[in-house]
């Protein structure tokens, strides 16, 4: 967004609009009170009460009086005896790096393209969007038939499906992963085209003829002129990712229920408190520890925001 | 072997008292949610409504959301009859006053089963909380054209089906079909080769918790499947159950350890060559002692959150069982406290 007039000091702020009357004043009220409410009930409340019970152990039968606490002890065993926990957490940001740089640079990529008027455009756009239209579980499942190690598409167009050539894209642990991080790209990829080529449609013109009468070629004009122009889609666009990668769940869940190199932490606290496993001190110790990874990322951001770094705006 | 099982009632469930008062209708809990065994359910409901007069009103849930569910469902409102597996899942929930009491109804059915199985029934207390509705065992499977068409012998010892193998790898077979990319069916042969190495009670305390995992008779378990392994299919994590029943069945694996319900994934046409029901009956009937299956013999925090992913990295890596076995035990011993 445009830059605007910073506001005068505090004191005049307030005579400037119109005076909201009484009824204004509840009305407003209300509206703020309403979402508050709802959002510190279901995710404030929650979320305290996850960390508490991170400190017990319970297994979600019977009453709160079956609750034992145990202190640290759940963390303890988490750091040191829990064999998918580092795993899992190394998965969490391979996935996180990953996607930050493939499918948000080749999204960029193919914005850029598309952007050109190019003949079919829109077809393209079609094609490279519709994989975001689908569920990350149907990804998962569709993938999971891609890569079917006798059945799978991949193997047979290489011809490696026989005992001993086979490539065992989703049960060898080196690779799995890998094997994944393409699938869920190819979804984020078209993600991200839309997004920047949104933004781009608002990088105004006169500044590429301007680049482009200076004598600039294509990469010259695109790295100087056009990315920087870019910076608040920039800002979405790492938002959605960092989101996305830490989101991450049915995709690893739908293979193999995210195991054997699939381990992901949100997957770690669904196997312990979902189904008959309920461990549920334990599973709220992992879900504490994914929320610390996720809190690392967001108040940064929520730090650079507020101090109206990112947009080039005062938002006071 | 595993069964799925008639439940018993659930105490202070939903459908409560419904039954006891002489209504007639019944909440019955089912997770027979696959076609086949859904229809075969809904004659026995028919049935049973024709003898008893009593309408069982069946409400059906998809067999995965069913077990993870389940918690939740028994101590909100269960129906008046659930189904559920043997062993000791169903002991501990017997144990938390979720099930009811059946021994009256034993004393009356109980000479139809045999003595095995009623203990499978037996809560810890010592009295019945379920009846068995249907079982079925884990065995060897293999197609008998192909057995006939080679001048295969069915192995009756270890070294004998070693021998086998090796006959069938240089007949261009793969030996034995293998998956487990669900994490479960491996648990099937570790069950398979205690039992028939260390002995039913040994099996049954390692369920328990009250055996170390770090006992050199668990590693002679590894140890003696991991000669198996060059024999086995590989790629194992990769490739669903199904995946490897279909490769016994177009001929290309030779045995397959697994449940019956391999049945599924063979052509009708076919199912005769696995020559399944009446074997099943005679190796049930002469069984000495019958087992569940691992994720229904030891806690399920502990089949689920320990022993899945320990069997995987043994299938990974078969070389290293002092290791996977002191990560087994130090886990056990985090959660076997309560």
């Amino acid at each position: 967004m445009a830059v605007t007039k910073p506001a005068p000091p505090a004191a005049t702020s307030r005579r400037r609009g119109p005076r909201l009357t009484r009824r204004d004043k509840l009305v407003l009220a209300v509206m703020i009170a309403v979402p508050t409410l709802l959002h510190v009930a279901l995710i404030w409340v929650p979320t305290l009460l996850s960390v508490a019970l991170s400190f017990a152990r319970w297994d979600g039968i019977g009453g709160l009086d079956t609750i034992q606490w145990v202190g640290l002890e759940n963390y303890r065993q988490v750091f040191t005896i829990y064999p998918p926990f580092w795993p899992a957490v190394q998965h969490n940001l391979i996935w996180l790096v990953f996607f930050l740089l493939i499918p948000t640079t080749f999204g960029l990529f193919l914005a850029h393209q598309l952007d050109k008027q190019l003949r079919a455009t829109r077809i393209y756009q079609s094609a490279i969007y519709l994989p975001v239209v689908l569920a990350l579980a149907i990804v998962g499942f569709i993938w999971q038939l891609v890569y079917s190690p006798e059945q799978g598409l991949i193997n047979n167009l290489l011809g490696r499906t026989e005992q001993g050539n086979l490539i065992d894209w989703l049960g060898n642990p080196r690779i799995n992963l890998w094997a994944m991080l393409i699938a869920a790209s190819w979804r984020h990829v078209g993600c991200i085209m839309i997004l920047y080529l949104a933004g781009l449609k608002s990088v105004d013109a006169s500044l590429r003829e301007a680049a482009a009468i200076d004598g600039a070629n294509e990469w010259q004009a695109f790295r100087r002129v056009v990315f920087p122009a870019l910076k608040p889609i920039n800002v979405v666009v790492l938002v959605v990712t960092v989101i996305e990668s830490l989101r991450a769940f049915e995709i690893v869940w739908v293979i193999n229920a995210g195991r054997n190199g699939l381990e992901l932490l949100s997957v770690l606290v669904y196997d312990n408190i979902v189904g008959e496993a309920s461990r549920i001190g334990f599973g709220s110790t992992l879900a504490v520890i994914l929320l610390t990874v996720s809190l690392a990322f967001i108040i940064p951001y929520l730090v650079v925001y507020f101090r109206g770094g990112l947009v080039g705006r005062e938002v006071r | 072997m595993r069964w799925a099982l008639l439940p018993q009632r659930g105490r202070d469930g939903g459908g409560g008292g419904g039954g006891d008062s002489g209504s007639k209708e019944l909440t019955v809990g089912s997770n027979a949610s696959d076609a086949v065994p859904k229809k075969a359910y809904e004659q026995v409901f028919a049935n049973f409504q024709k003898a008893s007069g009593i309408t069982p009103k069946v409400n059906t849930v998809e067999h995965e959301t069913y077990q993870e569910q389940i918690n939740n469902y028994l101590q909100g409102r269960p129906d008046d009859v659930w189904m559920w597996f043997a062993g000791y899942r169903m002991q501990f929930f017997a144990q938390r006053g979720l099930a009811g009491d059946v021994s009256d109804v034993w004393q009356k059915v109980g000479g139809n089963f045999t003595q095995a199985l009623k203990d499978a029934s037996t809560g810890l207390d010592g009295k019945q909380y379920f009846i068995p509705f249907y079982y079925y065992p884990w065995a060897f499977l293999y197609r008998k054209s192909v057995f006939e068409e080679n001048g295969y012998q069915p192995a009756k010892t270890w070294d004998e089906l070693i021998a086998l193998a090796k006959q069938m790898k240089g007949d261009g077979l793969t030996p034995v079909a293998f998956a487990d990319k669900d994490g479960w069916p491996a648990m099937g042969t570790f069950d398979y080769l205690n039992m028939r190495l260390n002995g039913y009670d040994f099996h049954i305390n390692l369920m328990g918790g009250k055996e170390a995992w770090t006992d050199p008779r668990v590693a002679k378990v590894f140890d003696t499947w991991r000669e198996l392994l060059p024999y086995s299919q590989e790629g194992a994590l990769g490739r669903t159950w199904q995946e490897a029943a279909q490769s016994l069945a177009q001929k290309k694996s030779g045995m397959y350890l697994l449940g019956m319900f391999v049945g599924q994934q063979v052509p009708e046409a076919d199912r005769d060559d696995l020559a399944l029901q009446k074997k099943a009956v005679d190796l049930i009937g002469s069984a000495a002692h019958i087992s569940q299956f691992l994720d229904r013999d030891t806690r399920p925090d502990f089949a689920s959150t320990v022993m899945i992913p320990s069997l995987q990295e043994f299938i990974r890596k078969p070389d290293d069982v002092a290791g996977l076995t002191t990560k087994i035990e130090n886990q056990k011993k985090t959660i076997f406290t309560s």
